[in-house]
């Protein structure tokens, strides 16, 4: 469990990233911090493993205060995968894999059959173990970025827009990917975006930020679009049009379902309670 | 070319001479002035500073150099420690500012991220920082090289041995084919310092090349779904 108390951080000249910032990341699961540009959620995110000090408040990963744990030392046991994937271009694929853990004195051909290991896990076929970074797509730097993230066997991953870099098509099929490694794994997932159909497809639990770091609403993705707790959230979520206001249709027959712009965009098979009781649709 | 094949002994030994003069040079104006372009490039303050001062330094005139320096640190004036001291300074002036633009060259998420992952302040310098500013250093450490073997030359007028001797020699003895003799043996000297420049960083940037080159990119699980 990540807990933020309080926490705000303020830059020497006088701007605020973040004021009075509290909110509870439970184990295992993924939340999702998602805002726009300067809403402070990168910064919120490298206040986890000390990358940015908060000026106030605490940060603690299951009760302990990080401010207290040595930051190198804190960050060899956090995953942390960010956009254009970070990786150290000098490096070989199979020893940007292993980088981390031969930090932590694992021996190097120990380190390297583990990184094989990972690259399986996240997809990547092992004839890449020796390109270089450049030599890789962008969707197969960022499956290098997540198994990086993985080579310590950490219980917390960061990322930080890991997938905004990408070609839609490659970032479906990487979110698809990071949904089935999170089922694996049971991960502690703090993820960062400002695409709010990423967060809702990722996140168990998403938290909304206004600029500053003001939590707009905080809640599974089925409480937001239930019930947006304001303006800004439903205007964000755009829960008032397009392919979320959804409308039931009757056509031939059968219930089909169109969006805010009167597009067909499925047919109505009945509730989820009857898919749960193997009814129609199941 | 008479002189030349009766003199081959001289020639070798003052290319020699002057190997062993520029070797240490070239490689005491990097180590020196590494350091200090990081500085220049970490701390926005200290970097007009440092690059003016370190510009500064190619201005002074060689030859007065080469007088006061026995004065100022009390070598004697035939010292090759004072060639080596006067033309490390040369270096430095033009190797700072290669240093800090290679370091601003350095992707900063790069940087970010190896601190992200773990990486503590001396091993993220030596590990990450310096390979990545590599093929600048390389570039301006090449300059160095060449302009160090060229001004190695000046040091013949103090009597020290180098090929700069064989010029010396040439202009008062009036053998003309001494003379050309020296400068070819500079250059060839030059270009073989450039060339070992070149392949020890080859050996140490394997990297560098093959990204550069791009080979053709893998299938993958993508690629094939």
């Amino acid at each position: 469990m990540i807990e933020f108390r309080h926490v705000s951080k303020r830059y020497p000249d006088g701007t605020s990233a973040v004021e009075d910032f509290s909110v509870v990341i439970p184990s295992r699961e993924t939340t999702v911090l998602v805002g726009s540009s300067g809403c402070g959620k990168t910064t919120l995110l490298r206040m986890i493993n000390r990358m940015v000090d908060p000026s106030s408040g605490s940060v603690a990963i299951d009760g302990e205060d990080v401010a207290h744990v040595d930051p190198v030392r804190l960050r060899r046991r956090i995953g942390y995968v960010m956009q254009n994937s970070g990786l150290l271009p000098h490096r070989k694929v199979i020893d940007n894999i292993a980088t981390v853990p031969m930090l932590n004195g694992v021996p190097r051909a120990q380190a390297r059959a583990r990184a094989l290991e990972l690259m399986d896990t996240v997809g990547l076929d092992r004839s890449l173990a020796d390109r270089y970074p450049a030599q890789l797509s962008g969707g197969q730097q960022q499956r290098v970025g997540v198994a990086r993230g993985l080579a310590v066997d950490p219980n917390i991953l960061l990322m930080d827009e890991p997938f905004g870099a990408v070609d839609p098509i490659v970032r479906a099929d990487l979110q698809r990917e990071l949904l089935r490694l999170q089922r694996d794994l049971g991960k502690t997932v703090v993820f960062v975006t400002h695409d709010i159909d990423e967060a809702f497809l990722l996140g168990h639990q998403v938290v909304i930020l206004q600029k500053g770091g003001v939590v707009a609403q905080r809640g599974t993705p089925r409480e937001i679009l239930a019930r947006p707790a304001n303006e800004f959230v439903a205007s964000f979520i755009g829960a008032d049009r397009g392919k979320r206001a959804l409308r039931v249709a009757r056509a031939d027959g059968v219930d089909v379902v169109v969006d805010g712009d009167g597009r067909p965009a499925g047919v109505l098979v009945g509730t989820e309670e009857d898919a749960a009781a193997g009814g129609p649709g199941s | 070319m008479s002189w030349v094949s009766s003199n081959l002994g001289v020639i070798a030994a003052s290319a020699l001479a002057h190997a062993a003069l520029s070797a240490p040079t070239v490689v005491l104006s990097f180590v020196l002035s590494v350091p200090i372009g990081w500085l220049a490039h970490r701390y926005r303050l200290t970097r007009g500073t440092l690059l003016a001062v370190a510009g500064v330094l190619y201005a002074i005139p060689s030859i007065p150099l080469f007088v006061i320096l026995p004065i100022v640190i009390g070598t004697s004036a035939r010292s090759p420690l004072n060639v080596v001291i006067a033309l490390t300074l040369y270096g430095i002036a033009l190797m700072v500012r290669s240093s800090a633009d290679a370091f601003d060259a350095v992707e900063r998420d790069v940087v970010d991220s190896a601190t992200a992952v773990g990486f503590a302040g001396m091993q993220r310098f030596f590990r990450v920082e310096l390979p990545l500013a590599g093929p600048v250093l390389l570039a301006g450490l090449r300059v160095v090289s060449v302009s160090t073997v060229s001004l190695v030359t000046v040091s013949g007028v103090l009597g020290i041995p180098s090929l700069g001797l064989l010029f010396t020699d040439g202009f008062q003895r009036g053998i003309t084919e001494e003379i050309l003799a020296g400068i070819v043996a500079t250059v060839v000297l030059a270009l073989l310092f450039d060339v070992l420049l070149v392949l020890a960083g080859r050996v140490l940037m394997p990297w560098a090349r093959a990204t550069a080159r791009r080979a053709p990119r893998a299938r993958t699980r993508e690629a094939r779904a």
